[in-house]
């Protein structure tokens, strides 16, 4: 670790203020930054810790019926008090391990946007808005690549708005030695339609399985996705699964999302 | 019911306490006042000459106290290797030096280059960022295979070639056995790959390097197995410092499972470098460096071939291995393949001719040297695989063709030339299968198929050899060291002792089982007894712990040393109470006169010894303490047979270990309780080793598993609970105590039947996969299926 200086602003106004000046990165749970700072990867002259802001922090209910959960809720947190929204709940409490799970924030994990993580799968499968320090982002617009979104330079996750759906599940195969999704599906059922989204095979990131939504809107059950297979093109392939392998199981999360969500 | 606190009681490890409370004192905890940091710059490629290392610039940054290269290492000896083999051809083994810091070239990611000294590890660590480095990368040789081909490039230019040795064993066999394949009924081949591990102990490696300047001695406080072996490596090969002025010291440490037992560049630097700056010099390992310089272990690929006659006996084994040294020969690796591997390969069975082939080979990674089993679970594998194979070729029970083949008649002489002194594989197997409920197999598999997975039953024996080891046996095979050990045993006036001991505890909880033997034999309260490990000024020069040696080994020496205290102890009680040495009793503690109602106490004998008013100062020495030595006259040979179930998701290739079943034979026991945590942290290796671990390298030699993010470390949900069982006990006859030793049998046992019981799994529904190399990840079982 390189020798940094900490700012720890107490509102959003302050945190914005504070990453507008200098080399300056936003610091939410650090469960990735810190160790990348750990490594030397990163050299940020100032961090400025999201965590002691309390409006960011919490969840609630919206009019709309919407789960609205503070960008800088911990996943533990998230786990123990989305019993709204149950497969969000579960989600949430499956990140990692107790330790993780206190420290990690939502609105960290998706402004990371890692391949692998499961919080994007959450966000695009709800179809969830992404509201930040200056705008509202609409998750299909969020998420734009590995690690890339359409975040600004400065712009923090204050808030993200999550539609409750009729039926979801998560269904995560994990990584054998990180336990970060190899492949995770988000399949959520709507009055409008179903979402599904997959995270940890793509070499773009999180997706949308456009094929197995169409078909499970006409017919939510595992069986409407028989023929259905998505290509082991732009599929991760490393130590732990090829594409093929890749693209197999996110087939075979999906028919698990289904049948789990019910 | 054994007596708390003696042999045969399930005493708790009185160590635990100040572990679980935090107080330990482990290297780390250790920090002298003045201390200096060192941080290594390591090579980040594989293979490299080294053109220039230019510290300019870094020698000004703040806090720097001195940056070491390999020119200030010229004139001081390398690393040594502690083991020569000599090959099939008559010839010695080829022996590449090894520098503590590189010189002309580097050899693999993480060799290092400099060492940066400064005020604190950051500004160390900022320094090392400014040296500037001239490297003309080189091919690198990964893949030992093409390390041996015509042409390919020398990790080692002064060397012939990257082949170290080409043993055979046993060579004069190897035309008989040949003949015995030409004849045979049938052959049973399979070629696998015992993949490369990573030791990972929870704690990483420290090293405190300290230097007295008023009386001239050096003092290094490390991370070790055998501090008495890294101070004769370290002193006579490396650093010229005679013993009497070098003491080495390792406290509390957290784990080795082999990889503490060598010895170390870091070591040496912090030892070299305290005296050069007249300052206590620390080197406290990442997890990452850990990954890149901590010896590795397995790293062999092996074709076996099995032949058995018309009846199913088996009448021969055949065996070509490629081992991996790495880039240089680690304290012990030569030995490793060879002496702790090719004598198993009869393994539990009678099988007339055997012969072995290593190539041992040096490639650009990280050296590979003894882990948990070391050359053990290597025989294991390969032959329980085979005999598993077999079984299914010739469509016969697996245990009845292993039982068919079994060594009954003991003692019994391989044709690898070990002796085994005692056993009762059936006894064992008959256990296991009591306690596996073979015959509930069958509802469970229904079971598990209603729920859409494959269940497969696996089972395997394991025989090794430990209490490592009669030192004029061990010499003549190219040990260059004497494998005994030693205990001093110091009882004090008033009745408490202090043994003193050349073996090290890092978890096998010595300080608890080795108090409960002197307890027993004197009759006392293990209370009364204090263990004392880890130092070399205090402690009777011993080899250490590792390859199960400790109780078999360092316990008998206790035993001997304990004894010589008891006998004169006799002789003093004899004087107090007027009677003849030859009547004294001892019992719980107390002398008797056999038939008469005279005694004194165990405390009024001790007491005497010490304030010798009443005593026979003519004939007998004051005081008592008694050390003593004691060399094994054979290996031990603990044996067993276990079995393992899984189920296999069929969609995604996951094996999940459902239930898991040990029955071990150990001859006798000290302690059960310890000796089932042995067994059960020995399985949980092993199914690591079976499902989730595996060192990787790219083609460039870049270590592709630097992390626990891609190095999958066994959790505990990946284990099931273990039924173990070590009721059957055949005791070893050479060795006082009877025992044969525990702390590898769970790692050498256990990855044969996780890869059995999945290759079952998988036939149960018609595919037709035979093996699958190690780890069994989701994705390669998966992969195996499509097949």
């Amino acid at each position: 670790m390189y020798a940094f200086d900490i700012e720890r602003p107490a509102t959003i106004a302050d945190a914005i203020k504070a990453l507008g000046s200098g080399e300056t990165q936003a610091l939410g749970g650090g469960q990735t930054l810190i160790p990348t700072l750990k490594q030397r990867l990163a050299a940020p002259e100032r961090l400025v810790c999201l965590s002691g802001i309390k409006e960011m922090q919490g969840i609630c209910t919206a009019d709309d019926g919407a789960l609205c959960i503070g960008g800088g809720t911990t996943h533990a947190t998230v786990a123990a008090g989305a019993g709204a929204y149950p497969a969000l709940a579960a989600l949430a409490g499956h990140i990692g391990d107790p330790a993780v799970r206190n420290r990690g924030t939502i609105g960290g994990s998706l402004a990371n946007n890692d391949p692998s993580a499961c919080y994007p799968a959450a966000a695009l499968g709800s179809g969830a808005v992404v509201i930040t320090s200056n705008r509202e982002i609409a998750a299909d617009d969020f998420f734009q690549g590995m690690f890339t979104t359409a975040l600004e330079d400065g712009e923090i996750i204050t808030e993200v708005r999550f539609p409750v759906p009729e039926k979801a599940s998560y269904q995560k195969f994990e990584q054998p030695a990180s336990r970060f999704a190899l492949v995770g599906v988000f399949v959520a059922k709507y009055g409008t339609g179903v979402r599904v989204a997959v995270t940890g095979a793509s070499e773009g990131g999180v997706f949308r399985w456009s094929e197995a939504e169409a078909a499970l809107s006409s017919n939510f059950a595992p069986g409407a996705l028989k023929g259905l297979a998505l290509s082991a093109d732009g599929m991760i392939s490393d130590l732990h699964g090829s594409g093929a392998y890749r693209a197999h199981l996110a087939g075979v999360m999906t028919r698990r999302a289904v049948a789990a969500a019910g | 019911m054994p007596k708390d606190g003696g042999i045969g009681a399930s005493t708790k490890r009185r160590e635990d306490i100040r572990f679980l409370t935090g107080n330990g004192n482990y290297t780390d905890d250790i920090n002298l006042r003045g201390q200096a940091y060192v941080h290594f710059l390591r090579s980040d490629v594989a293979h490299g000459r080294l053109n220039k290392v230019d510290t300019g610039d870094a020698e000004g940054m703040p806090g720097v106290l001195r940056i070491f290269t390999g020119k200030d290492f010229e004139g001081v000896g390398g690393l040594p290797c502690g083991w020569q083999v000599t090959d099939r051809f008559g010839e010695v083994m080829q022996e590449p030096g090894h520098p503590v810091l590189a010189q002309g070239k580097v050899r693999h990611v993480g060799d290092p280059i400099a060492a940066v000294v400064a005020e604190t590890y950051a500004q160390a660590r900022d320094a090392a960022e400014a040296i500037v480095l001239d490297i003309e990368e080189l091919p690198a040789v990964v893949d030992m295979k093409a390390a041996l081909k015509e042409g390919a490039p020398k990790v080692h230019d002064e060397l012939k070639s990257n082949l170290c040795y080409d043993w055979g064993f046993v060579e004069e066999n190897k035309a008989a056995v040949d003949e015995a394949f030409a004849k045979a009924a049938h052959v049973t081949t399979l070629e696998l790959v015992n993949q490369r591990l990573v030791a990972n102990p929870m704690e990483p490696r420290v090293a405190v390097g300290d230097f007295n300047r008023s009386t001239g001695d050096s003092t290094l406080y490390t991370t070790s197995q055998n501090p008495h072996v890294i101070r004769l490596l370290m002193g006579a090969f490396v650093l010229g410092i005679p013993e009497h002025k070098l003491r080495v010291v390792a406290p509390d440490v957290g784990g080795g499972f082999g990889s503490k037992i060598f010895h170390y560049a870091e070591e040496a630097f912090c030892t070299f470098a305290a005296k050069a700056l007249n300052r206590p010099v620390k080197w406290t390992c990442s997890r990452s460096e850990a990954f890149m310089t901590d010896a590795h272990g397995r790293d062999h690929v092996t074709k076996i071939e099995l032949a058995l006659d018309k009846d199913n006996n088996f009448i021969a084994i055949r065996t070509d291995t490629h081992a991996n040294m790495g880039a240089y020969l680690s304290t012990f690796a030569p030995s490793v393949p060879t002496w702790l591997h090719g004598t198993l390969m009869a393994g539990n069975y009678k099988t007339p001719l055997i012969y072995v082939n290593v190539k041992a080979v040096f490639t650009n990674t990280v050296p590979v040297d003894a882990y948990r089993g070391a050359g053990r679970p290597e025989a294991t594998f390969q032959l329980e695989r085979v005999i598993d194979k077999a079984a299914r070729e010739l469509g016969v029970d697996p245990i009845a063709l292993r039982r068919q083949n079994f060594i009954t008649e003991f003692p019994y002489a391989t044709p690898v030339a070990v002796e085994y002194d005692t056993g009762d594989y059936h006894a064992t197997m008959d256990k296991l299968e009591e306690i596996a409920d073979f015959k509930g197999f069958a509802a469970r598999r229904k079971a598990s198929e209603a729920k859409g997975r494959l269940r497969g039953l696996g089972i395997n024996c394991y025989i090794e050899a430990c209490g490592i080891a009669p030192s004029n046996l061990v010499g003549q095979l190219g040990a260059r060291a004497g494998l005994y050990e030693s205990a001093t045993v110091r009882v004090n006036a008033t009745g408490g002792l202090v043994v003193m001991t050349g073996s090290h505890s890092h978890g096998q909880g010595h300080e608890t089982s080795f108090a409960q033997v002197v307890a027993e034999m004197i009759g006392i309260d293990a209370s009364m007894v204090e263990i004392v490990h880890g130092d070399t000024a205090n402690t009777p020069m011993g080899m250490g712990t590792y390859g199960s040696r400790s109780i078999a080994v360092g316990g008998s020496a206790m035993v001997r040393a304990t004894e010589k205290i008891i006998n004169k102890a006799k002789r003093i009680a004899a004087h107090l109470m007027e009677a003849s040495e030859a009547d004294i009793e001892l019992k719980d503690g107390q002398f008797s006169v056999a038939g008469t109602d005279k005694s004194v106490a165990w405390g009024d004998v001790t007491l005497a010894a010490y304030v010798p008013h009443n005593y026979p100062l003519a004939e007998v020495e004051p005081g008592l303490e008694e050390t003593a030595f004691y060399d094994p006259s054979n290996f031990t040979y603990p044996a067993g047979a276990y079995a393992c179930e899984v189920e296999v998701d069929p969609e995604t290739g996951r094996v999940t270990i459902e239930r898991f079943a040990a029955a071990d034979d150990f001859g006798n026991i000290i302690n059960p309780m310890i000796v089932s945590g042995q067994v059960h942290g020995g399985i949980g290796q092993g199914i690591g080793q079976a499902l989730l671990e595996s060192c990787v390298y790219d083609e460039n030699g870049q270590l592709q598993t630097g992390s626990y993010m891609d190095y999958a470390m066994p959790r505990a949900d990946d284990v099931p609970f273990y039924r173990v069982d070590h009721s059957c006990q055949t005791p070893c006859t050479h060795n006082p105590l009877g025992v044969k030793g525990c702390g590898e049998a769970g790692a050498i046992g256990s990855p044969p039947a996780v890869v059995n019981a999945v290759i079952d799994a998988l036939q149960s529904v018609g595919k037709n996969v035979t093996h699958i190399d190690m780890p069994l990840s989701p994705s390669r079982v998966w992969q195996a299926m499509q097949g």
